[in-house]
């Protein structure tokens, strides 16, 4: 029984790798800051989760368990808001590529413009998609 | 087979932490920095899961609370800090101030 358990928790151990490895490969290849962001949330909230249910598995004392527990109640309270206040940073900052977006609800006129200058990236930026 | 799947998640994790250095290196804007190195901490966790469970202690456990509460602190005061800096400069510019 114990080995069993021993055995899941290096199994969610190596998922939970996995899980950061994806999203390491996305932050690199990703070409704009809110897909970045997307990529960036896989280990932070699933991955996490994952490594800390290891741990419990491979611990198994009420203490360390707690602790666990703690740790995941922290995590998925606190990105969240993190997300919201890089996110809304971004927009502010003018980082959001506005030709990628079909509405935007936050700008004045509501509609996309297309013109407005983007992040410093290698991708062309001017040219609005035809589907958009 | 547990010391195989002890060593790939190591050399997995190594490797995550490898290319978020890069980004981090690179990174165009401070927010990419700043979400980088988020992702950063998740995988220390992550590689301090996995050092509790191949040695069997909780001795890190205090470590992982910590770490889960300064990420948050960190990403909040660096994004706030941007964003009360850029519109102090969107005051004085003409093109950014017509988008106000």
């Amino acid at each position: 029984m114990t080995a069993v358990l021993d055995a899941v928790s290096l199994v969610c151990l190596t998922g939970s790798a996995l899980l950061s490895l994806a999203a390491a490969v996305g932050l690199l290849r990703f070409p704009d800051l809110l897909s970045r962001m997307h990529a960036g949330t896989k280990p932070q909230v699933l991955g996490v989760l994952l490594a800390l249910l290891g741990v419990g598995l491979r611990l198994r004392s009420g203490l360390d368990v707690g602790m666990l527990v703690l740790v995941g109640i922290f995590q998925c309270l606190t990105l969240p808001v993190a997300a919201h206040m890089v996110g809304r940073a971004v927009y502010r900052t003018d980082l959001v590529r506005n030709c990628d977006l079909a509405v935007d609800d936050l700008s004045a006129t509501g509609t996309s413009t297309g013109t407005l200058a983007g992040p410093p990236t290698d991708v062309s930026q001017d040219v609005p998609r035809s589907d958009g | 087979m547990s010391t195989v799947l002890t060593w790939l998640a190591a050399a997995l994790l190594t490797a995550a932490a490898s290319l978020i250095l890069i980004r981090i290196v690179r990174g165009p804007t401070v927010l990419d920095r700043v979400v980088a190195l988020d992702v950063l901490i998740a995988v220390i966790v992550s590689a301090l899961a996995l050092e509790a469970v191949v040695n069997r202690h909780g001795t890190t456990l205090p470590i992982l609370i910590t770490l889960s509460l300064l990420g948050f602190i960190s990403s909040v005061t660096v994004a706030r800090y941007v964003e009360r800096d850029n519109s102090e400069v969107a005051e004085d510019d003409d093109v950014r101030g017509e988008r106000r």
